[in-house]
């Protein structure tokens, strides 16, 4: 069969419809009113509303979740006999499919991958979400606001990290299958060959390119960020309107730092849980240690950390950035602190040329 | 995409399983050093993880308080000694306050090997100079224990331990022993004078430069709290060590001791896997974030 299907703009709940028997959870984007409108990877039901837009918040929590138990524990301690431990560790991960995510959010994926599954240990809670993870993209019809996905080496049409990639023509998507599991389930859709419109799709995926701002070269900015690295009056300037919220890490679709709590007193009749949950590397008291010592106490070296690591040691150890380029960190900044602006500043402060015009 | 592996030694003793669930274990002593330093030996409960367990001098082990949390500490005994695997905590804040609570047959939890260790194989036929700071002597006292199990491979093993007060000494009952020792050449320093101390007195570094090893052919081997490190690394390059020739261990906070979280890197290099030993050269070519 075809690795291509075609369905009209109404179809789009029928293909969400025919692919959710194959998952336990199926994550769709969907509008949430609030204080600020804002779309969200939510569990679809047969009927609940799909939004096509790009998410507020990235799919991450599917495989890294907010907050995810680690093992249950409990002492019970009995008069004669000594105390017994009991640690049962609780590995949760249903067969999850990922709805119209888009480019930048699958690369974000990638990115997570390489420390979670390829470092020093394999993290199995992580291994085996994604295991049972299967993604399906929307490819973009144009670069976005804020975005700035070409300049680290995807674009609006990337496929890279999807199963399935959805790419929008005048007559309604075309969906084409990037790996076998995303053919298998295709193939299971039944949904006519979209063959034929490979032209339109083609068509679509160059404009979207051809909408873009030329990108700087960042192939070298590495070693730029490395002689930046000790310039704290660098760092210093261009972080002095950060409030340290955090907000750009908990947006980003590739930031993982957590932390390690307990819960419940382990001589309780119910025991207690060990936590991981997300953390935030702009916080204060993140690298603090016991004796009060604090090798990041300001918020120059720790957006340093944090632009360094996506930049330059993230690359050095991966060969590749930590950074999708979504635009998210710089479009709920409170400040509005932008990323791109600290590595053109960077580069300009280093070659010495005039800064760069930022955007897409 | 080629993806680039992380550049550890692959054939050191790593913790095995999910990385992330604790060996249950029990407390089978308790040993008040300080007033602010218990000694905890540990047994793993379950017999094949005991026989199994396998560590080098240096590495660390997390220890978990159900319900409280975990924390880092240098696994203080040396792998000769596999009876137990002792720990030497310092009341610093919630976890090791709940260790400083612990009776003998409590529950504890030890996520171990975890981290790099004491690059002891390039010191043979070397002398080794070690000294140790406070809770430093810690890690100091495992390589200092592997190296005397196998002195024949080395040249004069040495010791600077030093303390702020006498009481602060731990291990007081190892002490006698090592100072009357013919294979160590062990000195005890205390940062003013006190009455009835028979050895050194003066901060560290000072001390250091009274004794004045010779750099040659020698290792040096310190761990402290950092300002004495800091103090000591200058002392020792006065005295003319190479940076090469220089070794110690870096605290950082660490949560997951796998190389992931992100919270105990210097730059690219991840304390917690890359480390906690270093050598000053290493040191130096990290971009400067102590
Ligand atoms: C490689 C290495 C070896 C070490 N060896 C030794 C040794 O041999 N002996 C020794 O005494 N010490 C050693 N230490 C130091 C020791 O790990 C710390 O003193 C210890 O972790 C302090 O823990 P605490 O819970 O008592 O302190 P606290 O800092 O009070 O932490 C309390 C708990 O609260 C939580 N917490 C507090 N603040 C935050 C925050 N901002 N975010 C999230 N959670 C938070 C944490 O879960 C933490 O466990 C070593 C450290 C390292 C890195
Ligand atoms: S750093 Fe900013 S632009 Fe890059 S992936 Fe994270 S949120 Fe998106
Ligand atoms: S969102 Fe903006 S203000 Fe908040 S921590 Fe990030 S850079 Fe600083
Ligand atoms: S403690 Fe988590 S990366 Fe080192």
């Amino acid at each position: 069969m075809s690795a291509y299907s075609y369905l009209t703009a109404q179809e789009i709940p029928t293909l969400v419809e025919r692919l959710a028997p194959h998952f336990e959870q199926v994550l769709v984007p969907t509008e949430q009113k609030g204080v600020k409108e804002s779309v969200i990877f939510a569990p679809w039901t047969k009927g609940s509303p799909i939004s096509l837009a790009k998410a507020t918040v990235p799919p991450k929590a599917a495989v890294f979740p907010k907050c995810e138990t680690l093992f249950s524990y409990k002492i019970e301690k009995d008069t004669q006999d000594a105390p017994k431990l009991t640690l049962n560790p609780e590995i949760y991960a249903p067969k999850t499919l990922i709805f119209a995510a888009r480019p930048c959010d699958a690369l974000g994926l990638n990115i997570l991958d390489r420390p979670f599954l390829q470092s020093h240990y394999v993290d199995p809670y992580y291994a085996a979400k994604r295991d049972k993870l299967c993604v399906v993209t929307l490819t973009c019809p144009s670069g976005c606001e804020n975005c700035f996905c070409h300049w680290v080496g995807i674009g609006p049409a990337a496929t890279q990290g999807a199963d399935i990639v959805l790419t929008a023509i005048k007559s309604g998507y075309v969906a084409q299958a990037m790996t076998q599991k995303g053919q298998e389930l295709l193939e299971k859709c039944a949904f006519k060959d979209g063959t034929d419109k490979v032209p339109e799709v083609n068509q679509a995926r160059k404009a979207a390119w051809e909408s873009l701002k030329p990108a700087p070269d960042l192939s070298q900015i590495h070693s730029t960020l490395a002689q930046s690295f000790a310039d704290l009056d660098f760092w210093t300037q261009e972080t002095q309107a950060c409030l340290s919220c955090g907000a750009c890490t908990y947006f980003c679709p590739t930031c993982y730092c957590f932390t390690i709590t307990d819960e419940g007193d382990a001589q309780s009749p119910q025991g207690g849980q060990r936590l991981r949950s997300q953390d935030n590397c702009m916080a204060q008291l993140y690298t603090r240690e016991a004796s009060g010592h604090n090798p990041r106490p300001n918020k120059a070296l720790r957006m340093r950390n944090r632009v360094t690591h996506k930049y330059m040691t993230y690359k050095e150890t991966w060969g590749a950035f930590a950074c999708s380029g979504c635009g998210r960190c710089i479009q709920h900044c409170p400040v509005g602190l932008d990323i791109r602006a600290i590595l053109l500043a960077a580069i300009a402060r280093t070659t010495n040329t005039p800064d760069m015009q930022g955007g897409k | 995409m080629v993806t680039p592996a992380p550049t550890t030694n692959p054939s050191r003793p790593k913790m095995q399983g999910n990385p992330y669930v604790p060996m249950p274990a029990t407390v089978k002593e308790v040993i008040q050093e300080t007033p602010v330093i218990k000694t905890i030996r540990v047994v793993l409960d379950d017999e094949n993880a005991r026989t199994n367990f396998h560590f080098e001098p240096g590495q660390v082990g997390q220890v978990s308080v159900f319900g409280v949390g975990e924390a880092t500490f240098v696994i203080a005994s040396p792998p000769t000694e596999t009876n137990y695997l002792q720990f030497s905590v310092m009341r610093a804040g919630e976890v090791t306050s709940a260790i400083h609570k612990l009776n003998v047959g409590d529950k504890v939890g030890v996520r171990a090997p975890l981290g790099n260790f004491f690059p002891y194989t390039s010191w043979q036929g070397k002398n080794v100079f070690f000294i140790g700071g406070g809770i430093g002597m810690a890690p100091i006292r495992t390589i200092l224990l592997h190296l005397l199990a196998h002195k024949q491979d080395y040249g004069t093993i040495s010791l600077l331990y030093g303390t702020r007060t006498p009481n602060d000494m731990s291990y007081k009952y190892e002490l006698e022993d090592w100072l009357n020792r013919e294979d160590l050449n062990c000195n005890l320093c205390i940062d003013t004078a006190a009455p009835n101390w028979p050895h050194r007195v003066g901060l560290i570094p000072n001390v250091l430069k009274e004794l004045a090893p010779s750099p040659k052919n020698t290792v040096a081997v310190l761990c402290g709290p950092p300002i004495m490190i800091r103090f000591t690394i200058q002392a020792l390059q006065e005295l003319g060590f190479a940076p090469e020739a220089i070794v110690t261990t870096l605290e950082r906070r660490m949560k997951c001791g796998l190389g992931i979280c992100g919270r105990c890197n210097i730059g690219g290099s991840y304390v917690c896997v890359d480390g906690p030993v270093y050598t000053l050269k290493q040191l130096q070519s990290l971009p400067n974030e102590l």
